[in-house]
């Protein structure tokens, strides 16, 4: 047996992972997220008097600390687990990846641990956000001047 | 040749600790338990340290032994460097042999303590081995409060350590062979499906075993694969007659036969400490099996080499029991 016949064992005795399922769920529940979101924003937009751009900031913040607030208390992760790709696609995910980091360096040390390790999860988000940021707005400026 | 025959060296006695899940699975007998994962160290490697200490210390008191009675300590574990081991044995005055395995790290311990006592100047050997479920996730996964959602091939790393007494004095248990296991790779990378890393080493390991020493499959009451788990166990099954054509039908899997549905646990239990504690506390208290085959695997999982694309290799050792 070499080693494409062993891959494909391997595949035939695996079971599949429900696919359809995972992203019909991911759907409803970063749907939810955002569903949220936009009632928050109109709450703070109507009873608060902001603008529609500062709403969005605050909404953000509002998102981020409950995420982080939710890791620390140990719940974050088991919501994940049940409603996928739903909570780690919008900022919470971000939030999350980073307060875990945070939680679990913690006792490695402030720079050692903490400091070395924290953005361990989200650099990539940060590093490739901020390169394709660029890139968009080069096109933009070159197609619109 | 890569198996080894050895003379009247048994197994005496055995302690183990298991996790807060553990406690609560399958396992027909307890030890000694943890109540939480931290189980009072600062720190869940600590914690991982502690367990081994705590292992050997009583093994000791439990027999009557000191420190002075004791010619080798013999063990590993699966933090860098087997970090746990030889931090347990900072204030453990006996002569170590650290080694590593990953998973096979068990019977390793039996087969390098049984040859050292062929020596006959020898008199006793403890081997030690641990698993911390969280001290592990934070080596080769993710952050532990981080909620990567797993695959159904995903298999959980038991939190339990384990400490063994090998003599040549008639005991529980005899060491009869032992079969030393090959580097195996089948071109898979996938991390979380481990037990199709180690499937094809586990079989290799049990063909050489049969073949040296010219025995049947029936030989053995029972075949028990280390931590494969539940889909694993199935690879290897179909693997071992495709490729060898050995028709396997009493095999368990350590890790399969460890944890109960609704810890969502997917395909099972793993790590080093796995396949000991399922026999110890699970196999052996039924009294139904006399002669064992333990088939110790071990995914020789390496970030780094992972990271570069590199495919998971593995190793089984498989060690013959048998119960007096």
């Amino acid at each position: 047996m070499n080693k494409d016949e062993y891959q494909k064992l391997v595949k035939e005795l695996s079971p599949k992972e429900p696919k359809l399922r995972n992203a019909f769920v991911a759907f409803l529940v970063g749907g939810l997220v955002g569903f949220i979101g936009e009632v928050i924003v109109n709450i703070l937009m109507e009873s608060f008097g902001l603008s529609r751009v500062d709403s969005y900031a605050w909404l953000a913040f509002i998102l981020i600390l409950f995420a982080t607030f939710m890791t620390a208390l140990g719940k974050f992760d088991n919501w994940v687990a049940k409603a996928k790709c739903g909570l780690i696609i919008p900022t919470t995910g971000f939030a999350h990846s980073v307060q875990s980091a945070a939680i679990d360096y913690k006792k490695d040390g402030l720079v050692t641990g903490i400091g070395a390790n924290i953005f361990k999860l989200a650099g990539s988000v940060i590093i490739y956000g901020i390169i394709s940021a660029f890139f968009l707005v080069l096109i933009k400026v070159m197609l619109y001047g | 040749m890569a198996s080894l025959k050895f003379n009247n060296i048994y197994l005496n006695d055995w302690l183990t600790i298991s996790g807060p899940l553990e406690s609560n699975s399958k396992l027909k007998k307890i030890d000694l338990k943890m109540d939480d994962y931290y189980y009072g160290a600062k720190t869940f490697e600590q914690a991982e340290a502690k367990m081994q200490n705590v292992v050997i210390q009583k093994l000791l008191e439990r027999n009557k032994l000191t420190y002075g009675d004791i010619d080798f300590l013999v063990g590993g574990d699966l933090l860098d460097q087997i970090g746990a081991t030889n931090y347990a044995s900072i204030n453990i005055p006996i002569s170590l042999l650290g080694i590593y395995s990953a998973c096979a790290t068990f019977p390793e311990s039996l087969i390098i303590g049984s040859m050292i006592l062929n020596d006959r100047s020898v008199k006793k050997i403890v081997g030690v081995t641990s698993s911390h479920n969280l001290s592990a996730e934070r080596q080769f996964r993710y952050p532990i409060e981080y909620g990567a959602p797993r695959p159904h091939t995903s298999t959980f790393t038991a939190t339990a350590g384990i400490s063994t007494l090998l003599s040549r004095d008639i005991g529980k248990i005899k060491i009869e062979s032992a079969t030393i296991g090959k580097v195996t790779e089948l071109g898979i990378k996938d991390a979380n499906n481990l037990g199709a890393v180690m499937a094809p080493a586990a079989a290799r390991t049990l063909y050489e075993h049969l073949t040296d020493l010219k025995r049947p499959l029936d030989y053995y009451d029972l075949i028990l694969t280390g931590d494969l788990g539940c889909i694993g166990g199935t690879i290897f099954k179909e693997y071992a007659y495709k490729r060898y054509n050995l028709k396997i039908k009493k095999h368990l899997d350590a890790g399969c036969e460890l944890y109960v549905k609704s810890q969502e646990t997917y395909s099972g239990g793993s790590g080093p400490a796995c396949l000991p504690l399922v026999l110890f506390n699970k196999i052996l208290t039924t009294n139904k099996y006399k002669k064992i085959l333990i088939i110790g695997t071990g995914a020789l999982h390496n970030k780094t080499f992972v990271n570069q694309k590199c495919t998971i290799p593995a190793i089984a050792h498989a060690v013959s029991l048998e119960v007096e």
